[in-house]
């Protein structure tokens, strides 16, 4: 006897004992019975069939009519036993996908990742935080004798082809050397680059800026981006960074216009994707004025931990969760 | 958390009225209204927004890829009745000089 024709045994062996007590232990006993039934990989509608075999042998005086409904109901459940079977198969695949999507979204971690440069004469401080798996949001740096340039950019739609449409626009960049000097050029540059290359309902918001650390002066040019602040130690303001501009990627002939901005001692160039400023709280949205609040609250601290800070301000404030990609980063000027 | 469209069909001009909330959840359900109308040759479409209180960017990215559809197809694609905050999203990303949107209207008859 094999352990399948064990398992039958034991279902005659339940089925008769709960016919004769009708007692809660064989009822239970059944209920544990399933579990040996689905390690054995019996189908519901053998289960089925094997007890239509057991009541044929307890009940030989079954009438006709009742030995039909048992076939009806047979071939009911050999539709239903298809239909379970597709949709595990179905929870296998979709769980190795699952696991796909993990993988490159390590792999896009590693490849995108941008090293914070450090400066004498300037303290930089970045956090920037995927809502899910796959950041939208993407900031670089590139550092050279006497300038660093920043790019901060929001890809919109979320998900993988957001991440796919990222690298793009990393590599994008990386093979512009000869505009990086210049703001203007470089996102005339991209725009064609992503107009030709993304999906209609995809654009890409960025925020692209050079800083002369002989002059200290800050060069810049933005495509639709959230704008940013400027900080002025001497009035001990904030203002807005204005640089208008369309997105990236909805009309070829676009041109950017480039902006100038003389910073001393103790000034802030503060850049944020809009997962910053549409961040949703049970309250309300958060306003732009209360990103600034939050700043000046924690801007005695070293920059890293200004942009730490809000963050987990932030991330309170949204019951830890969060909705939207969150960049922020901060670039001030010490000496 | 929801949207609602109404489409009415007047001397070939397709009137969309918007409510509720047009973000990553919502927008899959524009697309499917929207898409086949900007499809069709020189298709006019007047979108309703007063009724909008939240757009995110994946909202927003709709009526980018209507606005080359329709383009790309003679038509033309309207937007009207914005709100401050909406208006603002537009403003930004600078869709405001490529995008026919006439804000005026908001509570007056057609």
């Amino acid at each position: 006897m094999n352990d399948r024709d064990l398992i039958i045994d034991r279902y005659k062996d339940l089925l008769t004992t709960y016919l004769n007590g009708k007692n809660e232990t064989a009822l239970y006993k059944g209920q544990q019975f399933s579990r040996k039934l689905i390690e054995q990989q019996i189908s519901p509608e053998d289960v089925v069939s094997h007890h239509i075999n057991v009541l044929n042998e307890v009940f030989p005086e079954m009438t006709e009519e009742m030995k039909d409904a048992f076939d009806f109901l047979l071939e009911v459940m050999i539709g239903y036993g298809f239909a379970y079977r597709e949709h595990q198969s179905l929870r296998t695949r979709q769980r190795q996908l699952e696991s796909e999507i993990e993988v490159a979204a390590s792999m896009q971690q590693t490849l995108l990742i941008s090293d914070v440069p450090t400066v004498d004469s300037l303290d930089i401080g970045v956090k920037s935080v995927p809502a899910k798996k796959m950041n939208g949001d993407y900031f670089n740096f590139v550092k050279d004798d006497k300038s660093i340039s920043v790019a901060v950019a929001d890809i919109i739609g979320k998900g993988i082809p957001a991440a796919l449409c990222m690298s793009m626009i990393k590599y994008a960049m990386d093979s512009l050397p000869e505009q990086r000097m210049q703001p203007n050029l470089l996102l005339e540059n991209l725009n064609r680059v992503v107009e030709q290359n993304v999906h209609p309902n995809m654009f890409i918001t960025m925020l692209y800026g050079l800083y002369d650390t002989d002059v200290h002066k800050f060069f810049y040019a933005g495509a639709g981006h959230e704008p940013g602040f400027f900080y002025k130690a001497e009035t001990d303001e904030f203002e807005d960074m204005f640089a208008k501009g369309l997105v990236l990627g909805v009309s070829r002939t676009t041109k950017y216009k480039e902006y100038e901005k003389q910073l001393d001692q103790g000034d802030m160039i503060i850049l944020l994707s809009d997962g910053v400023t549409e961040c949703r709280t049970s309250k309300g949205f958060i306003e732009r004025d209360e990103i600034v609040a939050l700043i000046r609250e924690h801007m005695h601290k070293p920059v890293q931990e200004i942009v730490d800070s809000v963050f987990t301000e932030l991330e309170r404030l949204q019951e830890f969760e969060l909705r939207d990609d969150f960049t922020l980063i901060i670039l001030k000027r010490m000496v | 958390m929801n949207l609602q469209i109404s489409h009415e069909e007047t001397n070939k001009v397709h009137y969309l009225t918007l409510s509720g909330e047009v973000d990553a959840y919502t927008a899959p359900k524009l697309k499917e209204m929207l898409v086949p109308l900007t499809e069709e040759k020189n298709t006019q479409i007047v979108i309703d927004l007063s009724n909008i209180d939240y757009m995110d960017s994946t909202g927003l990215g709709i009526f980018v890829g209507a606005l080359k559809s329709t383009k790309k197809n003679d038509g033309t694609l309207k937007l009207r009745g914005m709100t401050e905050r909406v208006k603002r999203l537009f403003e930004i990303t600078g869709l405001t000089e490529v995008m026919d949107i006439d804000n005026e209207v908001k509570g007056e008859a057609r």
